[in-house]
C-alpha cells in the first residue's frame, strides 16, 4: 500500500495555509528578476497532514520497537527533551542577539561543556560540530595544527584500525592526510606489533574507538596510547561508543587527547531519520587553545561576584566549522538528559547497556558464531551465516528480522567479521524485549536450515518487499518528474 | 532510574544467564585505577524540576521571535506554520533511524525524495541531496566537490566578499589541509561580480557568489556564467541562495549555475539560537556522482511496487571510506522534513505570497528609514528582505538604545556590519520579514528618530 507523492495530490489553484494580508504599500517588483513558474505542490492543509501522517505509518521507529543497531545507540528518546527544547525562551533566540540578552542560553551551553568535560575527563569542550563525523574532522584538524605549530610539518599519516567506522578514514582524507590501516589481533584488539612498526615521526596520530566496533574494550589501551605519544603522535578517540563508559571510565584517563561525543547516540537526542545530531569535541589542556571558534566562557564580576557568559575565540583556533554556534536545539535535549540522570543514572545507563548486550550474546552464542566470545561492552558482533545453510547471509537474516517486528542490526560492519551482525540493544530495552529479540534470532536460525526461502524473500510483512537497488543506481531517478 | 526498566530480580536473572555474579564483573577489563570514577555532576532531577530550572534559564533570555526584530544576517524570524512542528514531532519520524533498511523506512525515504524534488523546483537544478549541516558547510562541500571534479588539478577558488562571513570562514577551515587557494574576499563589497570573473583562469575550480548577498543585494547573475566561461569554459559557478527569495525571483539554475546551495532555515525551521538548521545543495545531472551527502532514488520492489532507496551510495563513507566524496553521515534529516512540510503547506501560491510580503515590507521599511534625518539607505541595487542603512552613530549604540530606551518596549535592531567589513563602520544590516507588522516597522522608524533626537540632532 503506497502513498502518492505530495505532487500527485491536490489540484491546480488549491491553497494550503494562508499568510497574513499585506499591511504596507506595495513597491515595484523588478520585472526582469521575477520568476514565471514555481512548480510546487497545490494542496490544502488537511492534504498535508494526511499525507505526512500516512507516510509516518510506513516507518519503523524507536517509539514502535527495538533497534539493536550496533554503533548507533538507539536508546529511548525522552519526551521531556522535546518540551525543554521548545521553550519559547530558547526556540525564539536569534543567534546574533546581543549576548547580554541570551545569558540563559549561553549559561546552558557553558554548563553542558562542563558536564561533558566531567564525564570524559577532558579540560575543554566545543559544542559547535554538527555531527560525529564533523567532530572527527575537528579532532584531526586540531592535532594537525598543534604539530604544524611545533614545526613538525613532515607528519602526514593517520593510523586507523581495520575495524573503524567509515567516517574515520573519510575525515582523514578530508584533512589532506593519508590513511594507514592497522590490523586487529586474534583477540580483536589493535595489533601492538603492527602499531609499533608504524609508529614513527611521520605519524600525525591514531584514531581509535574504545570500546571498539566489536564491542570489546581495548585490552592494552594504555600501552597503545603510550606508543603513539612516544613517537610524537596524538590519539583521537571516536566517542560513538561512550554508552559503555559513562561513569565507568574517563577516556582522558587512558591517554586519549581529543574525542568527539555523539549527542544523538549516547545522550538520547533523537535520530530524526538521519539527523540532526551533534558532535561536541573534548580536548586535553594542551589542546584547548585550538578548539573551533567560538566556545562559551564564564566571567565573574570582581565587584559583586555574579557570573556572565560570553562567546570567545580560542587563541590558536583551527577556525570555524559551521555557521553560528552549534545545534543549540540538540544541546538543550542533551542537557536535559544529563540533568535527569545525574551521575548515578549515567553510570546506570552504561551498566545496563553492557548487561543487556552480554545477555543477548550469552543467549545466542550457541547458535550464532560470535568470533570474540568474551564479556563484551555495550555491543557485540555475531556472524550472520551458518555452516549448514551456506546460501544464507547476513542480509537475509536482517531482512527476515523485519517480519518479526524488529529492526535489523548493523550489517557488514565491522569489515573484519564475515557477514557481520553488530548488535547493540541499549539500556532502555527490558528483558522481555530482549527475550523477544533472542526468540526471533533463534527461530530465524532454524528457518535458515529448514526453509531458507523465507529468508531469501524477506521481508514479507513490510510496506514494501526488497527493493531493486541496482536499478536505482543504474538509472537514478532523484526527483519527481512531471509528464 | 530514568529510562532503564530493569527490576532487581531481572538483573539477577540476567547476570546468572551471562555467568557472572554482579554488574561490576562486566567491567573487569577496565584498568583498575581508572574504573568507576566519581562524576561531579548535579543530582538527578524529575520532570517538574527540570522544567522549572530550564524555564528559568529560558526566561532569562529576550525572545526575539516574540519581539519586534530586524535582525537577519543568515537567520530569519519567519512564521512557522503549525503543521510543521506537528509533523516533525511524530515519533515515527523523529525517532526513526537513518533509512539504511529501506523496507521499513519508506516514510523517511519518500519524504526525502519529495524534499529533493522541491529543492530542484526552487533552484532550477536537476538533482538535490538530502541535506548538509547548514549553508556554510554546504558551501565548503561545494568547494570540495569542485576540487574533486577537477581531480585536484585546479587549486584556485574565487569567493565573493559578499558571501556570508561564517561561510567564508568555514570554507577556509575545510580547505586548510587541501592544496587549495581561496581568493576574492579582498575585493570591495561594492565591486561588481564581473571583477571576480576577471580573476578566472584555467587553475580555477569554481567561483562562489551569494544572491541575495550578505548585504541583502540581489546580484546580477545574468551575465556572470558567460563572463566566467569566456575566461575558462570548465570553471564551475556555485550560487548561494536564500530559498524563500526563490519563491519570487528567478532561480540561479536559470542563469547557468552549476551548483546552487544555501541555508534552509527560512523554510519553517525557527530561530533556535542558530541551530539545528539545514544546508540545501543542488547540482546538474552530470555532477551527481561527485556530490556529497545522501541521495534518495525511486525504484521498484520485488513485487513491482514503487519504492524509495538511498542510492549511488558508493560515494559515501560507509562504502568508500577514505575515498568517499565526504565524511558526512548523520545530516539534517528532520529539518529537511520540516522544510518539506513547510513548502507543501504554503505551496505554489503561499510561498510566492510570503516572499512578496517580505519584499514589500522591507521596501516600506527602507523608505521610512531613508526619510529619517541622519540615516541613508542605498536604493540603486535591488534587494529582497534585507538592506544596508548608513547610521549617524555606531550601530552598537543604536541597538542598545532600541533595546533599552524605546518607550514601546525593546526592539532588536539589525546586524552591525562593522564586525564583518571594517569599511562599513556605522552601517546596519536591517532585515524585515512577513512577521514584522506595519506597527513594528513604524516603531523602528520612531525609535531611530528618537535616538537622533536624544543625541541632540544628527551627528
Amino acid at each position: 500500500m503506497s502513498e502518492p507523492l505530495i505532487y500527485e495530490l491536490g489540484s491546480p489553484g488549491r491553497r494550503g495555509t494562508k499568510p497574513p494580508a499585506l499591511d504596507v504599500p506595495e513597491s515595484d517588483l523588478p520585472a526582469d528578476l521575477v520568476r514565471d513558474e514555481l512548480p510546487l505542490p497545490e494542496v490544502s492543509e488537511i492534504d498535508v497532514v494526511r499525507h505526512f501522517t500516512r507516510l509516518s505509518h510506513l516507518n519503523y521507529a524507536i517509539d514502535i520497537g527495538m533497534y539493536p543497531l550496533g554503533s548507533c545507540t538507539m536508546k529511548y528518546n525522552p519526551k521531556i527533551n522535546e518540551e525543554t527544547a521548545r521553550l519559547p525562551g530558547f526556540a525564539g533566540l536569534h543567534p546574533f542577539q546581543d549576548p547580554a540578552t541570551v545569558q540563559g542560553a549561553l549559561g546552558l551551553m557553558y554548563r553542558l561543556q562542563t558536564y561533558l568535560q566531567e564525564i570524559s575527563g577532558f579540560a575543554g569542550v566545543t559544542l559547535q560540530p554538527a555531527a560525529g563525523a564533523q567532530g572527527e574532522l575537528v579532532g584531526v584538524l586540531i592535532i594537525r595544527k598543534v604539530q604544524m605549530d611545533r614545526g613538525e610539518t613532515q607528519r602526514d599519516t593517520i593510523l586507523i584500525p581495520d575495524s573503524a567506522h567509515g567516517t574515520n578514514p573519510a575525515s582523514t582524507s578530508m584533512s589532506g592526510l593519508r590513511v594507514v590501516e592497522l590490523p586487529s589481533d586474534e583477540r580483536g584488539n589493535i595489533d601492538l606489533d603492527a602499531l609499533r612498526e608504524q609508529a614513527c615521526d611521520r605519524i600525525v596520530g591514531l584514531m581509535i574507538t574504545n570500546p571498539n566496533t566489536l564491542g570489546l574494550f581495548e585490552e592494552h589501551i594504555e600501552e597503545v596510547t603510550r606508543i603513539v605519544h612516544d613517537c610524537g603522535g596524538l590519539v583521537y578517540g571516536d566517542g560513538a561508543n561512550m554508552n559503555a563508559l559513562m561513569g565507568v571510565m574517563k577516556p582522558a584517563d587512558v591517554g586519549i587527547d581529543v574525542m568527539h561525543f555523539n549527542l544523538h547516540k549516547t545522550f538520547s537526542t533523537p535520530h530524526g531519520g538521519g539527523g540532526p545530531g551533534a558532535g561536541p569535541v573534548g580536548v586535553t589542556e594542551d589542546l584547548r587553545a585550538y578548539l573551533p571558534s567560538p566556545v562559551v566562557i564564564r566571567r565573574q564580576d570582581p565587584v559583586d561576584g555574579s557570573f556572565s557568559y560570553a562567546l570567545h575565540e580560542p587563541a590558536k583556533t583551527i577556525g570555524r566549522v559551521k555557521a553560528f554556534w552549534g545545534h543549540f536545539g540538540v544541546l538543550v535535549r542533551a542537557y536535559t538528559y544529563i540533568r535527569m540522570l545525574g551521575a548515578e543514572g549515567l553510570r546506570g545507563a552504561a551498566e545496563h547497556a553492557v548487561l543487556n548486550a552480554n545477555y543477548v550474546r550469552s543467549r545466542i552464542s550457541d547458535v550464532y558464531t560470535v568470533p570474540y566470545n568474551r564479556i563484551c561492552k555495550h555491543e557485540f558482533v555475531a556472524e550472520g551465516r551458518f555452516e549448514d545453510a551456506p546460501d544464507v547471509n547476513a542480509l537475509d537474516i536482517s531482512k527476515r528480522l523485519i517480519d518479526y517486528g524488529v529492526h535489523p542490526p548493523t550489517n557488514y560492519f565491522p569489515l573484519i567479521v564475515h557477514d557481520a551482525l553488530m548488535i547493540e540493544p541499549t539500556e532502555t530495552e527490558s528483558v522481555q524485549s530482549l527475550d523477544q529479540y533472542v526468540g526471533a534470532l533463534l527461530q530465524i536460525a532454524d528457518e535458515a536450515k529448514q526453509s531458507p526461502d523465507l529468508l531469501h524473500e524477506a521481508p514479507h510483512k513490510a510496506p514494501v518487499r526488497r527493493l531493486d537497488e541496482v536499478r536505482a543506481a543504474r538509472q537514478p531517478v532523484l526527483r519527481y518528474e512531471r509528464d | 532510574m530514568a529510562y532503564t526498566p530493569h527490576t532487581e530480580e531481572e538483573r539477577q536473572r540476567m547476570l546468572r544467564t551471562i555467568g557472572v555474579d554482579r554488574l561490576s564483573d562486566l567491567f573487569a577489563d577496565i584498568p583498575a585505577e581508572h574504573r568507576f570514577p566519581a562524576l561531579d555532576l548535579p543530582e538527578a532531577v524529575s520532570e517538574p524540576e527540570i522544567l522549572r530550572e530550564l524555564s528559568a534559564l529560558a526566561g532569562a533570555n529576550l525572545n526575539a521571535a516574540q519581539t519586534p526584530t530586524f535582525l537577519g544576517a543568515g537567520s530569519y524570524r519567519h512564521w512557522v506554520p503549525s503543521v510543521v512542528d506537528h509533523v516533525i514531532r511524530r515519533g515515527e519520524f523523529a525517532t526513526a533511524y537513518t533509512p539504511y533498511q529501506a523496507e521499513v523506512s519508506q516514510g523517511t525515504l519518500q519524504a526525502i525524495f519529495e524534499y529533493q524534488s522541491m529543492i530542484c523546483d526552487l533552484t532550477g537544478m536537476d538533482a538535490a541531496n538530502a541535506s548538509h549541516y547548514d549553508g556554510a558547510t554546504a558551501a565548503a562541500e561545494a568547494v570540495i566537490q569542485a576540487y574533486n571534479i577537477f581531480r585536484s588539478k585546479r587549486r584556485k577558488v574565487i569567493i565573493a566578499p559578499t558571501v556570508h562571513p561564517h561561510y567564508r570562514e568555514v570554507i577556509r577551515t575545510y580547505t586548510r589541509g587541501l592544496d587549495v587557494v581561496v581568493t576574492g574576499e579582498e575585493r570591495s563589497t561594492d565591486a561588481p561580480l564581473s571583477e571576480l570573473a576577471a580573476q578566472v583562469d584555467e587553475d580555477t575550480a569554481c567561483v562562489i557568489v551569494q544572491s541575495p548577498n550578505f548585504l541583502g543585494r540581489i546580484e546580477s547573475l545574468e551575465a556572470l556564467k558567460e563572463e566566467i566561461a569566456a575566461r575558462d569554459k570548465r570553471t564551475l559557478l556555485a550560487v548561494i541562495a536564500n530559498p524563500l527569495s526563490l519563491g519570487l525571483f528567478n532561480p540561479p539554475g536559470a542563469y547557468g549555475a552549476d551548483i546552487v546551495l544555501g541555508e534552509g532555515q527560512p523554510l519553517g525551521l525557527g530561530l533556535n539560537y542558530g541551530g539545528p538548521y539545514l544546508g540545501f545543495y543542488a547540482t546538474r545531472e552530470k555532477h551527481i556522482r561527485q556530490v556529497a551527502g545522501r541521495l534518495v532514488g525511486k525504484t521498484v520492489d520485488e513485487a513491482g511496487e514503487a519504492g524509495f532507496v538511498m542510492t549511488l551510495t558508493t560515494r559515501e563513507q560507509h562504502i568508500r571510506r577514505e575515498r568517499a566524496t565526504s565524511n558526512i553521515c548523520t545530516n539534517q534529516g528532520l529539518m529537511a522534513l520540516a522544510a518539506t512540510v513547510y513548502l507543501s503547506t504554503l505551496g505554489k501560491h503561499g510561498l510566492r505570497e510570503v516572499a512578496e510580503l517580505n519584499y514589500h515590507k522591507a521596501h516600506y521599511a527602507a523608505d521610512r528609514i531613508d526619510a529619517l534625518a541622519g540615516f541613508a539607505v542605498e536604493r540603486e541595487r535591488p534587494f529582497f528582505n534585507e538592506f544596508v542603512v548608513r547610521c549617524p552613530a555606531p550601530v552598537q549604540e543604536i541597538n542598545r538604545y532600541l533595546l533599552n530606551e524605546t518607550p514601546g518596549g525593546p526592539i532588536v535592531g539589525g546586524y552591525d556590519l562593522s564586525q564583518t567589513y571594517p569599511r562599513l563602520d556605522r552601517h546596519m544590516l536591517v532585515a524585515v520579514t512577513e512577521m514584522n507588522t506595519r506597527e513594528e516597522i513604524d516603531s523602528l522608524a520612531a525609535g531611530l528618530r528618537a535616538f537622533v533626537e536624544d543625541q541632540g540632532g544628527a551627528a
